[in-house]
C-alpha cells in the first residue's frame, strides 16, 4: 500500500501540471491586452487558446500509447490533460463570444448555425461537457462501466477538433501539419489496437 | 460628381507623428538590412488627393508587419521577416496583349513621369479585418493610357514576379499557391480613377513586405485583388484567370467587392475586425459594420448595375 507521503507527492505533481497548464492562457491574456500581441491581437489570442487546446489533446491521447508501447506510465496526469484541454477549447470559444464577435448575437448564431468548420468546433465543445462534469472521483465511481464508454466520446472531440482547425484555415502552416499528423496517428493507433484485439477474441 | 470628398482633416493627423517621427527606425527594425539594398524607405514627392478619409490610419507598423504576401511565407508575419533578399531594383513592367503599342515600361522612369498622390483608402481584407492605408501612387488608367487599349480589349490582366531564389514562400518544399500570382479586372473597373497603382505608403516608396515597387490598390475589393510587385500587365478579351479563385472557386470569386450580404463561405462578411493601432484587448473599438464597396459604393455601384452580385462575388 502507498504511503501518505507518496499519495500527497503524486497529489502535488497533479496540482502543480494544473497550475503549469494554466500559465500559457494568462500569459497570453497579460499579452493582448498590453497590446504585445501584434497588429490583431484578438484573433492572434483565439488561435493561441485553440492551439493549447490541441497541443493539450494530443498529450491526454498519448498517455495510452506511451504506457502501452514504450512502458511509460503517466496515467495519473491524463485526467488533468484532459480538464485542460476543457478549459482551453472554453477559453476560446469565450473569446471568440466576447473580443472577437464583440456579442453581436446575430452574426454570432448566423456562425453557428451555416458554417460547417464552427458548427464543428461547437460541436465538440458542448460534447466535451459532459466529459468535464464527470471527471471527478464521485463520477467516476457512479458511473462504472458507463464512465468509460462515455469517455470514449474523445475520439469523436478528436475528430471534430480536427476537422476545425484544418478548414478553419486557408492554408495549413507546419506546425498545423505537425498536429494532424500526430491526432491522426493517435487514433490510428486506437484503431489498430481495437481491430487487433477483436481478431485475438 | 459626389466622389472627390474634400480633405476634412489636416495631414499632421493623417500619420501620427509618433510614427512618422520614427518611421526610418520602424523600418529598420522591422525589416533589418533591407535598407542596405538602397531602394528601400526613399521618400516620395507626393501631392495631396482628395481620396482621403476621417478614418484614423492604421500605424506604419502594422501595415508593414502584417501582410498576406505567400510569395515570403503564409504567416502574417513572415513577409516583414522574409523579404530582406528581395531586390526590387532595376524594375521593369511589361504591358502587351490587346494594345495598340505594347510597352515595357521601367519603373524608375515611370515614377519620373508620373504624379503620385496621396490616397487615404480603407482597406479590407476577404479575411474580415480591416486597415485605413495612406498610399502614394498614381490611378492604373494613366497607365493604361500609355499603351493604348484596344476596342476589343475588355479586361486587364496583372501577374506578380517569381524569383525563388530572393522569395521564400516560392521554393523548398511547401508551396501554397501556384505561381506566379495573378489577378485580374474588368477593362471599366481597371479605367476607373479610385484603382491605384500604389508605389509607397505613409510618404515613402513600398516596403518589400507590401508589394515593392509597385502594386496594386482597388479599395471596394478584398485586399487579395490588390496584387503585389507586378511585372506583367495584360489586356484582354476574356475574363483572365486570378490564384485564390483558382485556388477555392466556391470560396473567392472573380469580382470579390466587398459586400456584407454576401458570406464567405466559412465566415461572415457583415462586420470586420479594425486591427492595428488598438492598443490591446480593451484599447477601444474593434469591430464595426462592414459598408457596401467597403464605403465606396457612391463611386463604384454604378460599375455593377443589373449584375446579381450574390452570383457574381
Amino acid at each position: 500500500m502507498p504511503s501518505k507521503s507518496s499519495y500527497l507527492k503524486r497529489q502535488a505533481s497533479i496540482w502543480l501540471l494544473y497550475a503549469i497548464g494554466f500559465l500559457p492562457a494568462i500569459w497570453g491574456f497579460y499579452l493582448g491586452a498590453t497590446d504585445q500581441m501584434g497588429t490583431d491581437p484578438v484573433k492572434s489570442f483565439e488561435h493561441y487558446l485553440g492551439f493549447w487546446a490541441i497541443r493539450f489533446l494530443i498529450l491526454a491521447l498519448a498517455i495510452t500509447p506511451l504506457r502501452e508501447v514504450f512502458g511509460l506510465n503517466l496515467i495519473k496526469y491524463r485526467r488533468a490533460l484532459g480538464v485542460l484541454t476543457f478549459w482551453y477549447v472554453l477559453f476560446h470559444f469565450l473569446v471568440y463570444l466576447t473580443l472577437d464577435q464583440a456579442l453581436r448575437l446575430p452574426e454570432i448564431i448566423a456562425d453557428i448555425t451555416k458554417r460547417p468548420f464552427i458548427i464543428f468546433g461547437m460541436i465538440a465543445l458542448v460534447l466535451l461537457i459532459p466529459l468535464a462534469l464527470t471527471s471527478f472521483n464521485w463520477a467516476i465511481r457512479k458511473l462504472r462501466k458507463n464512465w468509460k464508454r462515455l469517455h470514449r466520446l474523445v475520439y469523436v472531440i478528436t475528430i471534430l477538433g480536427l476537422v476545425h482547425m484544418v478548414m478553419g484555415t486557408k492554408v495549413l502552416s507546419v506546425e498545423q501539419i505537425i498536429y494532424t499528423a500526430a491526432l491522426v496517428l493517435l487514433l490510428g493507433y486506437r484503431v489498430f489496437s481495437w481491430s487487433r484485439k477483436r481478431m485475438a477474441t | 460628381m459626389p466622389s472627390y470628398r474634400p480633405p476634412r482633416i489636416p495631414s499632421s493627423e493623417i500619420t501620427p507623428k509618433k510614427f512618422w517621427l520614427n518611421r526610418r527606425q520602424i523600418i529598420g527594425a522591422g525589416a533589418a538590412g533591407l535598407v542596405a539594398t538602397g531602394a528601400q524607405a526613399a521618400p516620395l514627392e507626393s501631392v495631396k488627393s482628395g481620396y482621403t478619409l476621417d478614418d484614423k490610419p492604421t500605424p506604419f507598423k502594422d501595415v508593414t508587419n502584417f501582410n498576406n504576401f505567400y510569395e515570403f511565407g503564409v504567416q502574417k508575419t513572415d513577409p516583414a521577416k522574409n523579404s530582406g533578399d528581395f531586390n526590387p531594383r532595376p524594375w521593369t513592367i511589361e504591358i502587351d496583349g490587346l494594345v495598340q503599342t505594347p510597352k515595357t515600361v521601367d519603373f524608375d522612369e515611370l515614377l519620373a513621369s508620373e504624379t503620385i498622390e496621396e490616397r487615404v483608402y480603407r482597406m479590407r481584407c476577404v479575411e474580415a479585418w480591416s486597415m485605413v492605408i495612406p498610399w502614394n501612387g498614381f490611378p492604373l488608367s494613366a497607365l493604361l493610357s500609355k499603351v493604348e487599349p484596344l476596342g476589343s480589349a475588355k479586361y486587364v490582366a496583372f501577374e506578380t514576379v517569381v524569383r525563388p531564389e530572393e522569395m521564400p514562400g516560392q521554393r523548398g518544399f511547401f508551396q501554397p499557391l501556384d505561381w506566379p500570382y495573378v489577378e485580374g479586372l474588368r477593362l471599366d473597373e481597371a479605367m476607373h480613377p479610385l484603382t491605384l497603382m500604389a508605389v509607397g505608403v505613409y510618404g515613402e516608396t513600398l516596403p518589400n513586405q507590401n508589394g515593392a515597387p509597385i502594386r496594386l490598390v482597388v479599395p471596394w475589393k478584398y485586399g487579395f485583388k490588390g496584387i503585389k510587385s507586378v511585372v506583367k500587365i495584360t489586356l484582354t478579351e476574356k475574363q483572365p484567370p486570378s490564384t485564390w479563385n483558382l485556388r477555392a472557386p466556391s470560396e473567392y470569386g472573380f469580382y470579390a467587392n466587398v459586400n456584407p450580404e454576401v458570406d464567405h463561405p466559412r465566415w461572415s462578411q457583415a462586420s470586420e475586425r479594425i486591427i492595428g493601432g488598438s492598443g490591446g484587448f480593451f484599447g477601444g473599438a474593434n469591430r464595426k459594420d462592414t459598408l457596401m464597396f467597403n464605403g465606396y459604393a457612391d463611386e463604384v455601384a454604378s460599375l455593377y448595375d443589373g449584375m446579381d452580385l450574390k452570383k457574381n462575388f
